[in-house]
């Protein structure tokens, strides 16, 4: 029976809910030492020396630092700029600087207190602005990162010819990721000199890449394998790198394993972020709004170090035109330096950021040229044949009309506008209610040639008892990945469900399937398992088949230009959002979001359903209360109590359709979606604020005391 | 010494009365259903139930359980014979990391048992101590309604 499309049992539920899945911090090793961080207590300066107080007891601790790295004290990812451990510079507040690992927890803790670190202060770098202003400089010439440009058209031109130019400044803060399990790790020794990793991770095959060169191994000389992860969202991409760093070398030093556990104040202030932005529009259209030309200014605080910001700036720049076709389009980018932890991959990776500065652009482009946004968007969306801001034309799998049409009828979009415009009117009511949408589209797969330089593998294989192994590198975090490409296998196979498993990632037993990043584990690692599948079906005296990503058809990209197909396929959303003000507190309560997602097609309705509800949350949080405090670098709120999540309280009631425009080149017409739930709440809640209130809040979060500044 | 009843069967303990219950059940116990989130009592990952009304267990000296009941995810149900409940949040979308899974479950466990009404706003404030970042909470509280009986 096919079970694609259908939403079979969980394969990682049942030891979820039975509190029997084993997660890091659950395994029980054998003389285990706990291991913390020394980290910086400023945000730039040089390290003057390290002292050690003579009267702790330190014969009962390993204390790693910089000099016991057995290779290249450096974290290796796009470029190897970061340092595992400081050596005689601090480029961020929360660097780490050594390590302490003990038997007893309490004990490691209390010995972080009698080290003593002396620096030479330097006054810091804390803003884009001042980065940009190089009022020091931390990075080249110039403290920018990456810059990437995008044209299309002649922009000159565009604005020649229009009749209005809207002009507007957008800013977005930090987010972080705020999954329930913090980073962790476990590291040993085997007999043989393997270094056995587990954690809490999204990519295996990144930490094995980071490790090698740390440790002065080769791949066979280190086993990497993912720990059930309790949620990641981008923050368990590239961060578990330097953890899983931290572990072995405490693990090589002490000879005994050796656990590292952040507690949550430790991670929050010193892990990844969502990266703050600034973005700015000028917008030339003509008398009846349609685009003419798109200037855009991005901007990006990329933190102290690299990381991935190029990749997420990138990104961010793609998606910054919006949803919409325009003929004149001339888009800047740049990530830079500051005294900041470094920011990274978040759920997004870059839209959040320019889509809501887009699609808050369109709702000040409408109230000037006072036509409805609905009718702005209608006149500018993107379908089939339309012309992206790169020169990618889209050819098939569009679903941006009909997730705007379909959500607008669901929630009854106009009718409860002209009902709250009612309400409105009347001073006695105790709050405004406000409706708006946003429309966002997100690429799924990596960007441009990403996928094929990568070059993923992914492995079906046969035993003898007839049970189908699956083998990839792509991580269960949540998501139900697991179950996705099980079910793929299964339905491609032809055998039941129950016969198919899936490998728990692990560099010495399956493939590099590329990272679980980027929307990209169904679309890209399932159409490998499926076409492997497939191979293992043709030839029954196989056990096993391995298969490696071509490029689908012809697609090309330019790198240099920025020209091209910068992505195989989008996924196309639509939110309304519908809430209220309390005129006195200006508190915001969301009383419902009404959205349409358009997958392609769903495998497991439900799981896509929770990704979406999920991600909406997440996407509200960023919009309304998640407000990360720095001051000097440091994060303030570094806890639950101060930076807050929603609750199921705040969660508004979400009403979720699944639309499917099929991708001819994804697994039975599947594509990438897991990150545009994110993108879409955020915008679509300031435009039911601007409906609510008459003004237009263009930085997030908005929070009732930004709000009350506003009205005042 | 105290004395307790865990999960139904009588327990003792004679470590330090100070110790965290979430630690006592976790490292002295080896029972690692009870998950560690924040360690301030602010997202319920640790919750389990001290005599049928959930608590943090990360903010409660072991000492304060003495002659009380405690229960955890393990009395609820076994991969082999899971609870209604773990079975519907299995099914319903109620699990996807599964990090704030058990504790999440205990409160609703609780919930039911007490007889709470079918309400999806009275659920959502019984729920509020109990941070979940995946699901959204509503095929949670979708789960929950399906198990209220008035």
């Amino acid at each position: 029976m096919p079970v694609v499309g259908k939403s079979v049992a969980r394969l990682d539920g049942l030891a979820k809910v039975t509190g029997t899945a084993k997660y890091v911090d659950d395994l029980r090793l054998p003389g285990c030492l706990f291991g913390v961080t020394l980290r910086s207590s400023i945000a730039y300066g040089s390290i003057k020396g390290i002292a050690f107080d003579a009267a702790f007891p330190w014969k009962e601790c390993v204390v790693v630092t910089a000099k016991d790295v057995p290779g290249q004290n450096r974290v290796q990812l796009l470029e190897d700029d970061q340092p595992l451990l400081a050596e005689t510079r601090v480029m961020h507040p929360m660097e780490p600087i050594a390590l302490i690992a003990h038997p007893d927890r309490a004990t490691a803790y209390e010995a972080l207190r009698h080290v003593r670190v002396d620096y030479e202060e330097l006054d810091p770098v804390l803003s884009i602005e001042d980065s940009l202003a190089k009022k020091r400089l931390l990075r080249g010439e110039d403290n920018v990162f990456r810059s990437f440009l995008l044209e299309k058209g002649d922009i000159r031109a565009g604005f020649a010819s229009a009749a209005h130019i809207v002009e507007g400044e957008y800013r977005v803060p930090h987010q972080e990721h705020a999954y329930i399990e913090t980073n962790g790790v476990a590291a040993w020794v085997e007999k043989d000199g393997t270094v056995i990793i587990t954690g809490s991770m999204q990519c295996p095959y990144y930490v094995l890449k980071a490790l090698k060169p740390i440790l002065g191994l080769p791949a066979e000389k280190i086993r990497v394998i993912q720990a059930v992860t309790g949620g990641a969202f981008g923050g368990k991409e590239e961060f578990p790198n330097m953890i899983c760093g931290h572990a072995a070398l405490l693990a090589l030093k002490a000879k005994q394993p050796v656990k590292i556990i952040y507690d949550r104040a430790e991670d929050m202030a010193c892990s990844t972020k969502r990266h703050p932005a600034v973005v700015r529009h000028k917008t030339g259209v003509d008398s009846k709004g349609r685009l003419l030309a798109q200037e855009i200014d991005v901007l990006m605080d990329g933190g102290a170090y690299v990381t991935v910001s190029p990749v997420v700036l990138s990104r961010g720049l793609l998606h910054s035109t919006g949803t919409y076709e325009c003929p004149h389009v001339r888009a800047r980018a740049r990530v830079v330096a500051t005294n900041t932890p470094p920011n990274g991959a978040f759920r997004g990776f870059g839209a959040p950021q320019t889509l809501f500065a887009v699609e808050l652009h369109m709702e000040k482009i409408a109230k000037t040229l006072g036509i409805p946004s609905l009718e702005l968007r209608r006149r500018n969306i993107l379908k089939i044949g339309s012309v992206m801001a790169t020169g990618q034309r889209l050819k098939e799998s569009v679903g941006a009309s009909d997730a705007l049409e379909t959500t607008v009828r669901r929630s009854g979009y106009l009718r409860k506008r002209a009902a709250h415009d009612r309400w409105n009117k009347d001073p006695r009511k105790p709050c405004w209610r406000g409706i708006g949408l946003a429309l966002v589209h997100h690429g799924a797969g990596f960007t441009g040639s990403g996928e094929v330089n990568i070059a993923s593998k992914a492995a079906v294989s046969r035993a003898r008892d007839g049970k189908i192994w699956v083998k990839v590198s792509n991580t269960e975090m949540g998501q139900g990945a697991s179950t996705t490409l099980a079910q793929i296998a299964a339905d491609t196979l032809g055998v039941p469900l129950a016969r198919v498993n899936v490998v728990t990632p692990d560099t010495h037993r399956v493939p590099d399937t590329g990272p679980t990043v980027a929307s990209r584990t169904c679309q890209i690692a399932g159409g490998l398992v499926r076409k492997a599948a497939l191979r293992l079906k043709e030839k029954p005296e196989e056990t096993e088949c391995v298969v490696q990503y071509e490029a689908p058809g012809a697609i090309h990209w330019d790198d240099k230009l920025y020209r091209g197909e910068a992505y195989g396929a989008y996924g196309f959303a639509c939110a309304v959002v519908d809430l209220e003000v309390d005129k006195l507190t200006c508190e915001v309560k969301v009383r419902k979001v009404t959205t349409c997602h358009e997958v392609g097609k769903a495998i497991h309705p439900l799981i896509v359903e929770g990704q979406i509800m999920g991600g909406v949350l997440q996407g509200l949080g960023y919009a309304l209360i998640e407000d990360a405090v720095f001051r000097k670098g440091v994060m303030q709120n570094a806890q639950f109590t101060n930076y807050t999540i929603p609750t199921a309280v705040d969660a508004p009631e979400i009403e979720v359709k699944i639309l499917e425009h099929p991708y001819s080149h994804g697994p039975f017409g599947a594509k990438g979606f897991g990150e545009l739930p994110t993108d879409v709440p955020a915008p679509a809640v300031a435009a039911a604020l601007l409906h609510a209130t008459g003004k237009l809040f263009c930085e997030l979060p908005i929070l009732p005391e930004r709000i009350a500044k506003a009205l005042a | 010494m105290i004395r307790f009843k865990l999960n139904g069967k009588r327990r003792s303990y004679d470590g330090p009365l100070f110790k965290r219950l979430l630690d006592v059940l976790r490292e002295d116990l080896g029972l690692t259903g009870t998950k560690e989130g924040c360690s301030e009592g602010e997202c319920g990952a640790c919750t389990v139930l001290l005599d049928g009304e959930p608590v943090n267990s990360c903010l409660v000296p072991v000492g304060q359980v003495h002659g009380r009941s405690v229960e955890t995810i393990e009395a609820m149900g076994t991969p082999a014979k899971p609870h209604p409940l773990q079975k519907a949040f299995l099914l319903r979308g109620g699990t996807q990391c599964g990090i704030c899974t058990p504790g999440m479950l205990l409160c609703a466990w609780s919930y039911i048992r007490k007889g709470g009404r079918k309400d999806p706003e009275a659920i959502r404030e019984y729920l509020a101590g109990n941070l979940c970042r995946c699901t959204g909470y509503q095929h949670i509280v979708d789960v929950i309604l399906g198990f209220c009986k008035r």
